[in-house]
């Protein structure tokens, strides 16, 4: 202990603050993307959820290599073959992964394909075998199957269709295009909504005005005759490619508004804290301010918000190809799969064509959970 | 006075939207290259039937066709004579469908009124659907209820509308022998109105107004279950239960009406996607609404068809969003006099 001249006193040893703090507190003290983290982990359906698409997303340029059958591959003497069962047993003895070859017949009397199956001779899969020829991740040549169907048999995991093509095959590479068609309209609609949420937010003035007019033209109008409208638009003779990357934008030109006027709100709220006003006093110029200084304050936001509207694109697509305004045929996309079963009649005889909305349906409630997940954990006033 | 001016201020922000609808309208149905006449005079002059082309350019010229786009968006409104003086939508001359050769409000005559009543039903069971489905949720909120509303929420919102109408559809005739296909029995079409006519439309109208509905209750729901739940964890409400008032009553009473305002506006993001809906689901379903019109004239360049019926669609989405916007002006004195402090 010294005594300083003006009679204060003084600790001699060292100054060693203490870590109390964050040994007190290792959780909170966490960096904030663990936090994050760890309160969607706590999430069980998002979680399960968003393994569910990773794994799907991450799939999808091998589609061809685990689909048995190339989209377009065609079975004249198996049209509308039911789903076969792929078997482990044949008549008690385990003779290993085997299906059992069909038959068709002509039923003349109601007009249909029957199937008998041949039950005496089962014939075993083959896997890492070769099939059609495919292109995996749309580069590499192959003609490579994970597994494919024994030599004069058939597998239709899903069963066939009109054509004689493979359902499940054809689900996978439609996912391809079904699953993409939401990302690349999201791009679209986060670029312009970002762009003119920011703008509106951050001038105000004139520039909000007219931006917000239009936002609230474009709400006002109900979607779907729009998107038909555009669509009907695109020039037949356009290559698949085009015409998916077209739908696409035109998904996501309509979109934008929701997400503009978030974008929009935060910014009004935000642009008149102090780290901007700090900013644009140490001469920032807008742009550096709201790129660095405001977007990353809600990005994180604005993704949750992405996710829940990516569902929205996914069923815009199906409905437009459903309608035969969307992808168009040689594509294969889910809804350009459900075009066939337009027809009560069909869903009745062949249900299994009405299979790909099975899809549809786990992948806009994945979407959905997922978005939900993300939104609780990055909201930091929930528990 | 205040709701009045409010009224008349929104009526006059509704008819500058319209006009600007109106030429987002007109250039996306003049998208395509050509039109409908120019390709059939096209089509005609190649497999040489040279006795239609006068007619087709006569009718070109008919409908000033022939002219820069500006000026047949003007004509087409009515905002400048055409041809015939002034004749665009504005004066009731709705134009001509050239593919079926008539006049396009002899075409979509009945298909208008159905169109609407098929949404009003709609709109209607959206409210009857949500509104105890999510007082229920919310009220008993993480217990089966809940869970299960939830649930069917979910799967709701997941399922593409057509596809859900395709099986109900299916089932509906199937188990519980409800018709097939259209909005009447094929002998009142085209009748004037009666008893058994209404009765008609009225049985055809449950599976559409149940496929429509489904999504927008669904995400309705959901919404006023949340309001509510944040209303209910407030102060006042402890205030309420601890002074011994019943649940159910405190409920209705206080809660709700707050959260019910929300519920309301609603309508303006609701009316949108149910109209949405319910063209899909025309289409699918083989309603006389204007959603197959639509369809059909899209696919054929049938301008003026198309035209009108995305202006009807708009309108009938705008008018929608009005009322919503008065109902809510007269339940909230807030948004009311909201307009005085700026």
């Amino acid at each position: 202990m010294t005594t300083l001249p003006d009679g204060r006193y003084v600790d001699d040893r060292p100054y060693a603050p203490e870590d109390e703090s964050e040994v007190r507190n290792p959780d909170l003290d966490a960096p904030n993307w663990l936090l994050i983290w760890r309160r969607f982990r706590s999430h069980r359906l998002a979680l399960l959820a968003g393994i569910f698409l990773l794994l799907s997303y991450v799939l999808l340029p091998f589609a061809g290599f685990i689909a048995p059958y190339t989209a377009s591959e065609r079975h004249a003497d198996h049209l509308y073959a039911p789903p076969q069962m792929v078997h482990f047993f044949h008549e008690g003895r385990f003779i290993g992964p085997h299906v059992i070859p069909l038959t068709a017949e002509a039923d003349l009397e109601n007009f249909r394909w029957t199937y008998i199956p041949d039950r005496d001779n089962p014939a075993p899969l083959k896997f890492f075998c070769e099939g059609g020829e495919y292109r995996l991740a749309g580069l590499i040549p192959t003609d490579r199957h994970l597994v494919c169907a024994p030599e004069g048999a058939t597998l239709f995991l899903l069963g066939s269709d009109r054509l004689g093509r493979d359902v499940f095959s054809r689900i996978l590479y439609g996912a391809q295009l079904s699953l993409t068609v939401g990302l690349v309209g999201i791009t679209v609609s986060f670029a312009i909504g970002i762009v003119l949420g920011s703008i509106a937010g951050y001038f105000g003035g004139f520039a909000d005005w007219s931006i917000n007019r239009v936002i609230e033209i474009l709400r006002s109008l109900p979607e779907l005759p729009l998107w038909l409208a555009l669509s009907a638009a695109v020039p037949s003779h356009w290559g698949p490619v085009a015409v998916f990357f077209i739908i696409s934008i035109i998904l996501g030109i309509l979109d934008w508004p929701g997400l503009a006027r978030a974008v929009r709100s935060k910014f009004l709220s935000l642009r008149e804290e102090e780290f901007v006003r700090a900013a644009e006093m140490m001469g920032a110029g807008p742009r550096r301010v709201i790129g660095r200084h405001l977007l990353p304050n809600f990005l994180s936001h604005l993704i949750a918000s992405a996710t829940l509207s990516i569902p929205a694109m996914i069923l815009g697509e199906t409905a437009l190809s459903f309608l035969g305004l969307g992808l168009r045929a040689p594509a294969v996309s889910w809804g350009v799969m459900l075009n066939d079963a337009q027809n009560l009649a069909s869903i009745e005889i062949y249900p299994w064509t009405a299979i790909p909305m099975l899809p549809i349906v786990i992948v806009v409630l994945a979407f959905n959970f997922l978005g939900d997940g993300l939104r609780d954990a990055l909201d930091p006033n929930r528990p | 006075m205040a709701i009045l001016r409010f009224a008349v201020m929104r009526l006059l922000t509704m008819l500058a939207t319209l006009v600007v609808v109106s030429a987002l309208v007109f250039v996306i149905i003049n998208l395509p290259p050509g039109d409908y006449l120019s390709n059939q005079i096209d089509e005609l002059r190649a497999t040489g039937q040279e006795a239609g082309i006068a007619k087709a350019e006569f009718l070109r010229k008919e409908y000033a066709l022939d002219r820069p786009i500006w000026e047949q968006y003007l004509i087409w409104v009515g905002f400048a004579p055409g041809p015939q003086g002034f004749s665009g939508m504005l004066q009731g001359d709705f134009g001509w469908s050239f593919e079926f050769d008539r006049p396009v409000a002899d075409l979509v005559g009945e298909a208008l009124w159905l169109t609407i009543l098929v949404n009003l039903a709609a709109v209607l069971f959206v409210y009857a659907v949500a509104l105890p489905l999510g007082v229920l949720a919310a009220a008993r909120s993480k217990t089966w209820v809940d869970y299960t509303t939830a649930f069917v929420g979910y799967l709701g919102l997941a399922t593409p509308n057509f596809l859900l109408a395709l099986i109900l559809f299916y089932y509906g005739h199937k188990y519980l022998d409800l018709p097939i296909g259209g909005l009447m029995a094929p002998r009142f079409e085209g009748e004037p109105m009666s008893f058994e006519k209404m009765r008609s439309i009225l049985i055809h109208l449950i599976i559409p107004t149940f496929v429509i509905g489904t999504s927008g209750a669904a995400a309705m729901q959901q919404r006023l279950r949340a309001n509510l739940l944040d209303e209910l964890s407030k102060p006042y409400v402890e205030t309420a239960r601890a002074k011994g008032m019943r649940e159910s009553r405190m409920l209705v009473k206080y809660p709700l009406r707050v959260a019910f305002n929300p519920f309301v506006a609603d309508i303006g993001t609701l009316l949108p996607a149910l109209i949405s809906g319910s063209v899909l689901v025309s289409v699918v379903l083989g309603l006389q609404t204007i959603g197959p019109v639509l369809l059909q004239a899209l696919k054929s360049q049938d301008q003026f068809l198309a035209g009108f019926v995305l202006m009807f669609v708009a309108l009938l989405t705008l008018i929608g969003t009005l009322v919503s916007d008065l109902l809510l002006a007269l339940l909230d004195p807030r948004i009311r006099f909201g307009g005085r402090e700026t």
